[in-house]
């Protein structure tokens, strides 16, 4: 087929936190793994990650697995599936403690053991009062975590294809995944990497939105891989909105910012959180805050000349507790924000921050193949943000995501290693028309001569997305978001770039990730129009209130006409009783 | 040509932030950088992106050779 091929044990797409969790298993197995990654791996988005990675150590006070696992489980609104979350709640220390001994520096109590914070959602004793959980590195978790992983990655012998942008999933016939198909930045080249398993870990894809905390690469490329082949993606209706983004520009104020004490006020100075959630007020879990903001906006009281904004207080604290426990928060208000959070409030509004859905997997990282039973999909694992196992429901905790992508990071290899010592897995012949879907894309951006303008039909798409499909949800906003965005999937299949060249060519690049961005919006207004309750972060006007009757179910959507359909969630955990679903107060 | 196309490739970063800056300095400053600067320019993308953000926020104090091209960035 005149396409060079290159064959590997495992290929691994993407190389954050999941990635390198994953192909460090892999490595340390002896098994010749390649991992694909658009920018260098200490540069993925993981390294964005401030606040900490949970786990029961109980350092500070009690704290014990069963109650975080709780927590999950009603952070997540009743739809995260209780054997994954009990799964990740148990595997917490250790996997913790294993990133410990890899030499991450980690915060330290006087005497020695790691240090812990409270953070939105923990709690002690069944949510009796916060709890202090967050493991962290000073405000740079996410960097550390990585630098870690990649030297240890290094050790192992990892082979790491920098610069690299999957494109296309290889499925046979039977519907096996046999590899991917890429391509070389630097040469424009085309490669089939032939493997026995293939695993995705490409993050999020906060880029639907116009705001957003989400670095530029992270246009969700293995959910359109995924999407492509015919695999279904699953709860994409949940997207966490951060409460605290700065207005404007979309740049993350870390959640420790309250931990520490900080507090949100409206254009009256009230500090609306008591009346939202008196117990623990600002510290309640993402969701609560974001509606809560987003309420006091709507009814008029958010601050500013157009009343679009909340508050943000932390000057109470005094510069020096503010340099000391939140390094770097002044500088990034001050340069992007305008205002000195010594003296004055930062202004902030919710800002799209996190993917509760995603391809779907059961706990050891196999990616489902239907919505029915745990048919999977034979080669083929996701894990991290990319992935839906799903632990988090409709509603993510701060401090599990690093977690999630650590334990299943895990998992996954462990699984994949498994699966390749049983001859589970083995190369097949690979299809004559392996990279025909890839070339095919390609050959038409190359040979357009006209078409429509890739930044303004990503434009589009992140409008359509944050006006209809935003934090707060309305019946007639969903349905004409449907209409829009199926006018943006319209344009976006005959994208026009200019530069025709093959070297390094961004243009090119960003035009292939819109494609991969418009799945994941298609699927997200597609699957939030349908949903007709308010659950974890998706919230109706029209149905304020979650529907367990009907709604306790995951939504599967698939590319092919649209199409939804659904699996009930799983109440049941490995080893304890269920935690029957309760209003979710705090 | 085809290392300027490298070099802004290598502005998309793990942070919103430096996309954000970098971008701005993409837009304004790097079409008309001299080639002595872009070298340095260069060499700063190599960094770890924490760094170069603390850099940029003036919350760690740059090597000195780096920081003509941390005050552009910095003004942007």
């Amino acid at each position: 087929m005149g396409i060079s091929t290159r064959q590997f044990d495992a290929v691994v797409v993407g190389a954050g936190g999941s990635g390198l969790r994953a192909a460090l298993q892999l490595a340390e197995a002896n098994l010749r793994v390649a991992v694909l990654s658009k920018v260098f791996p200490t540069r993925s988005h993981t390294v964005a990650a401030q606040g900490g990675v949970s786990a029961s150590l109980g350092n500070e006070e009690p704290d014990n697995w069963h109650w975080h696992m709780y927590d999950t489980v009603k952070g997540s609104d009743y739809l995260g599936d209780q054997d994954a979350i009990e799964f990740m709640c148990r595997k917490a220390n250790e996997a913790v403690i294993e990133l410990e001994h890899y030499g991450m520096p980690f915060d330290r109590l006087d005497n020695g053991k790691i240090y812990q914070r409270p953070f939105g959602g923990h709690t002690s004793n069944y949510g009796e009062r916060a709890v202090k959980r967050a493991c962290a590195a000073a405000d740079r978790t996410g960097h550390a975590m990585l630098h870690t992983l990649y030297q240890r990655n290094v050790r192992a012998k990892t082979q790491f294809f920098v610069e690299w942008m999957a494109l296309d999933l290889i499925r046979n016939q039977a519907g096996d995944v046999l590899g991917v198909v890429a391509m070389e930045m630097e040469t424009g080249e085309v490669t089939i990497l032939h493997a026995k398993a293939t695993l995705l870990a490409t993050g999020g894809a906060g880029r639907i939105y116009a705001a957003s905390t989400n670095a530029f690469i992270n246009t969700g490329d293995g959910l359109g891989m995924a999407a492509r082949a015919g695999i279904p993606l699953e709860d994409m209706e949940f997207w966490q909105f951060h409460p605290t983004g700065v207005a404007g520009a979309g740049v993350l104020i870390t959640e420790g910012v309250r931990g520490e004490g900080g507090f949100l006020l409206n254009k009256n100075g009230e500090r609306f959180m008591e009346r939202y959630a008196p117990t623990v007020k600002d510290l309640a879990s993402r969701d609560v805050v974001s509606r809560a903001m987003a309420t006091e906006i709507k009814e008029g009281r958010g601050a500013g000349k157009d009343s679009d904004h909340i508050l943000l207080k932390l000057d109470h604290l005094g510069a020096d507790v503010i340099d000391k426990r939140l390094p770097g928060i002044r500088e990034i208000a001050i340069k992007f924000a305008n205002v000195d959070p010594a003296k004055d409030p930062i202004p902030v509004v919710p800002t799209c921050h996190y993917m509760m859905g995603g391809i779907p997997t059961n706990m050891h990282g196999q990616v489902l193949a239907g919505h029915n039973g745990g048919a999977i999909v034979k080669g083929l694992y996701a894990a991290g943000e990319c992935a839906c196992v799903s632990v988090h429901g409709a509603n993510r905790l701060g401090t599990n995501s690093l977690l999630d992508l650590l334990v299943f990071g895990k998992a996954s290899g462990e699984q994949v290693v498994k699966d390749l010592a049983s001859d589970a897995l083995a190369y097949q012949d690979l299809p004559k028309d392996a990279a025909d879907l890839s070339l095919s894309r390609l050959a038409r951006l190359d040979s357009a001569k006209s078409g429509e303008d890739v930044a303004e039909v990503g434009a589009e798409m992140r409008r359509t997305m944050q006006l209809h499909c935003g934090v707060f949800r309305f019946p007639d906003g969903l349905a004409e978001g449907v209409r829009r965005m199926q006018e943006v999937g319209k344009r976006a299949g005959s994208l026009y770039v200019k530069d025709k060249s093959k070297v390094f060519n961004t243009a090119r690049v960003e035009a292939l990730e819109l494609e991969n961005l418009v799945e994941v919006a298609m699927s997200t207004m597609v699957s939030a129009n349908a949903r007709q309750e308010s659950r974890g972060a998706h919230d109706r006007s029209d149905f304020p209130d979650r529907n367990d009757a009907q709604w306790m179910k995951h939504t599967f959507w698939y590319k092919e006409n649209d199409r939804l359909e659904y699996r009930p969630v799983n109440l049941k955990p490995l080893t304890v009783e269920s935690f029957e679903p309760k209003a979710r107060v705090y | 040509m085809s290392e300027l196309d490298r070099i802004r490739w290598q502005c998309r970063r793990g942070l919103l932030e430096l996309d954000l800056i970098l971008n701005r300095f993409l837009e304004r400053e790097f079409e008309t950088l001299p080639a002595g600067q872009l070298a340095l320019f260069k060499e700063l993308l190599g960094e770890a992106d924490t760094l170069l953000l603390a850099w940029v926020m003036g919350q760690e104090e740059a090597p000195e050779r780096y920081m003509p091209m941390i005050r552009k960035l910095q003004v942007l």
